[in-house]
């Protein structure tokens, strides 16, 4: 599957298992991390809630248009849903290509149109014991503002 | 002519809703016009502007129109990654 929603942990290892494609000079992987700090709070833990059926049609598409944008032979993405510690693999990505551009811009146009266009929503867990919806705050100066 | 549409809710949305899901009877003859009712009758915070619609799993523009039985969900800005 080159594109999958999963509530367990993942483990870059067991994806990564598995005969080579010989082709593939260049094999680049991402790691989205959880971060201890947003925006200047302290985050304890985190949430991701997925709308399951639409997330995996958009992630196909997004893996569909790297294949065709850029000449790599495969790739793939995995994106966690559920709760996470601070620390956790909240999404993954490997890309093999012929040569390392490829593989880097592909892996680089692949995390960031998942970000823009997966429906995926992450709800932070601050130290203070409050929590938020992540870019859907509608008051206050961060209201609408796109994030980095 | 009133038709009833199934909605699910996520995230912010199914907070401000308290349920998951729900079937809505409406006139509402497009996704716009639906999410207007709705935002109005729970108090929804997030203006359509910033929001996207699903219908039946798939995106959709906020002017189509929407028929019995249909599946709708509103879709609050995205973080993830």
């Amino acid at each position: 599957m080159d594109f999958q929603l999963t509530d367990r942990p993942i483990d870059p290892s067991r994806l990564m298992a598995g005969p080579g494609d010989t082709r593939a000079g260049a094999f680049v992987t991402f790691e989205g991390r959880v971060r201890s700090e947003n925006g200047g709070r302290s985050v304890k833990t985190l949430d991701y809630e997925a709308y399951a059926p639409l997330a995996q049609k958009e992630g196909r598409r997004i893996v569909k248009e790297a294949r065709e944008r850029f000449p790599i032979t495969d790739a793939r993405c995995v994106h966690r849903t559920g709760s996470l510690s601070l620390g956790d693999i909240a999404v993954w990505i490997a890309v093999s290509a012929g040569h390392r551009a490829a593989a880097f811009e592909a892996c680089r146009f692949l995390i960031d149109e998942m970000k823009a266009r997966l429906p995926i929503w992450k709800r932070e867990h601050y130290a203070d014991g409050s929590t938020e919806w992540v870019n859907c705050a509608t008051r206050g100066p961060g209201a609408g503002k796109k994030k980095k | 002519m009133k038709k009833t549409v199934c909605v699910r809710y996520f995230a912010i949305l199914r907070d401000q809703r308290g349920l998951g899901e729900e079937h809505v009877p409406t006139g509402a003859s497009t996704a716009s016009e639906l999410y207007e009712e709705l935002r109005l009758l729970h108090g929804f915070t997030i203006p359509a502007d910033r929001l996207r619609v699903a219908i039946n799993d798939e995106f959709e523009s906020w002017d189509s129109k929407i028929k019995d039985g249909d599946a709708l969900v509103f879709i609050p800005p995205v973080a993830g990654g």
